[in-house]
């Protein structure tokens, strides 16, 4: 396998690691503890996915490399998460529309890869879609529970879609080890939208129109936040390198 | 006809080993203290998360990190059906966690200790579960009948965690100086506080005679603290580390081992809310609560708008 498979590998594993720790900022500090606990679970899973994904790519690579080298001793620069994954938490509308975001997102993504000829990845695939259904039926349910809850919730939804709608087009660009693994992220655009579309229909939350889109995290240009991200996420393994745990 | 006291005869339920359920008569002073003990109970569960948590975003493997991950959100889950236990005695979850924003109820002082090393995350899993283990083995069996089914439920989770907590300090156990350094220093700072959970002495304890009576208890603090100790004296031998108590000795008479004076002035002013983070974990909670209402508020009135549309 090339080191562009790999990367594509990573790239989904990146997307799922950074999100899982994100979402984990919210274990203990929830709005009520059943959504506590539904958060974490979901965390819980992304993690188990990057994982999946960190094993394998760590089996691609050789050389000694493992899940934890790949997650904890790379650079800003090497990591390939969409810039979505990566934004702050805010309050729990902005975590709940980046979560139903990325939900809808891998949803299709996962569906496409059931049918890719790694059957490692299809495996990993389809495992995972498991949760994202859930995930994403998760995420609905609250996008339309705030959107059409109080006169406030409306507003911290709307406010959330201003903050987040322009990190939705970097899914869709495709970077180069997308389109020679055989991933067509294009294709999945209009099945995401139309998703979207309908939930914040249901939600009574307003489609924004020509937003410019940002991009860049695909290739390992982040926002700043990603450094913050990794001094928390890599702090042991830099610390004390060369343990086990 | 003989005049039957119904104090006379829940205590004979007791004595008979009959289980109390929600819909049955009880003395009010047996509800209050249930409710007291298992909210208080509910309450270390959700506050305990935070000591932990502080140590999710850093955990040094992905195994770890998932591990650590889901052992908080048990704790949470414990959390749950405590509150849900007793909210069977008639006390809503919100009255309860405003007691618990306002100082009215308390949790359990350990959680106000702060975590300062990876480490800590192990000996809080074997020390401070293995501790409310203790506790919580002898209350599944307690009188009140869903207190006692919760427990049965939690307990088997919490003997997960105290062996998770052991095999992450086994592992540091087996490495590099900075590793065994770091080991013995979080058992040096969790081992006198992890003995305070168990409670004043005997001698000390008001609620101890009643609640023994109604077999809500049913082994006295002191008991169990000398269960405890005689567990750990023994696990500690497969670390290779020590505990800091230079009288702790096996005494053969006794067959149990004898241990030094716990600082009883240090857990009294815990319990005043002088600990280290006594300030900070009750803050993070009304924090939560407060960010959430908004939360809480827009899930209400969605679900009235189903209701009438
Ligand atoms: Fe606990
Ligand atoms: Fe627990
Ligand atoms: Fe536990």
């Amino acid at each position: 396998m090339t080191q562009s498979y790999t990367n594509y590998i990573l790239h989904l594993a990146d997307n799922a690691l950074i999100l899982g720790q994100r979402n984990a900022e919210w274990c203990g500090h929830g709005p009520v503890l059943e959504q506590d606990i539904a958060i974490t679970n979901i965390s819980l899973d992304l993690i188990g996915q990057a994982r999946s994904l960190y094993q394998y790519a760590a089996e691609l690579k050789g050389n000694g490399a493992t899940e934890d080298s790949l997650a904890f001793l790379r650079t800003e620069r090497e990591f390939k998460n969409c810039l979505l994954a990566e934004q702050p938490n805010g309050d729990w509308a902005q975590t709940i529309l980046r979560q139903f975001f990325v939900s809808t997102f891998q949803f299709y993504l996962y569906q496409s890869l059931l049918t890719h000829s790694d059957s490692t990845l299809a495996a990993i695939a389809e495992k995972s879609l498991k949760e994202v259904r859930y995930h994403l039926r998760w995420g609905s349910e609250w996008v339309i529970r705030l959107g059409d809850g109080t006169e406030e919730s409306a507003r911290r939804m709307n406010k959330a879609v201003s903050e987040l709608w322009c990190y939705t087009g970097e899914f869709f660009v495709p970077a180069d080890y997308e389109t020679a693994a055989g991933s067509d992220p294009a294709g999945l655009k209009d099945a995401f939208y139309s998703k979207v579309r309908e939930v914040f229909t249901q939600a009574s939350l307003a489609v924004p129109e020509n937003v410019f889109m940002h991009t860049g995290g695909k290739n390992g240009m982040h926002t700043e936040h990603l450094g913050f991200i990794l001094s928390d996420l890599q702090y042991m393994q830099r610390a004390y390198p060369g343990c086990e745990w | 006809m003989p005049v039957v006291d119904p104090d006379q005869l829940f205590q004979d339920k007791i004595d008979n080993e009959i289980k109390i359920e929600p819909k049955d008569q009880m003395p009010d002073a047996y509800r209050k203290t249930n409710i007291r003990q298992i909210s208080q109970h509910a309450h270390s569960e959700i506050v305990g998360m935070l000591p932990e948590g502080n140590w999710i975003s850093r955990a040094p493997s992905l195994k770890r990190k998932a591990i650590l991950l889901a052992k908080v959100q048990d704790e949470g889950g414990h959390g749950l059906y405590l509150y849900s236990a007793a909210e069977t005695l008639g006390m809503s979850r919100e009255e309860m966690i405003n007691d618990l924003h306002s100082g009215k109820a308390k949790y359990s002082s350990i959680f106000n200790y702060p975590t300062l090393s990876w480490a800590d995350i192990g000996a809080i899993g074997w020390l401070v579960d293995g501790a409310a283990i203790m506790n919580q083995v002898m209350l599944t069996r307690t009188s009140y009948g869903p207190y006692a089914r919760a427990m049965v439920r939690i307990c088997k989770e919490e003997s997960f965690h105290q062996r998770q907590g052991f095999d992450a300090l086994l592992v540091l156990s087996r490495g590099t100086k900075e590793q065994r350094d770091m080991c013995q220093d979080a058992i040096n700072r969790w081992w006198w506080p992890a003995l305070m959970m168990f409670g004043p002495r005997d001698t000390e304890s008001t609620n101890s005679d009643q609640s023994m009576k109604w077999k809500i208890k049913r082994k006295s603090n002191d008991e169990l603290r000398q269960n405890f100790i005689d567990m750990i004296a023994e696990q500690i031998k497969t670390l290779g580390m020590h505990l800091p108590d230079p009288d702790l000795k096996w005494n053969e008479e006794r067959k149990h081992y004898d241990f030094g004076e716990i600082n009883w002035d240090e857990f009294w002013q815990v319990v005043k809310g002088n600990g280290p983070c006594n300030k900070q974990r009750l803050d993070a909670r009304r924090k939560a609560w407060e960010e959430g209402e908004w939360v809480r508020e827009a899930a209400i009135e969605y679900a009235k708008k189903r209701l009438t549309s």
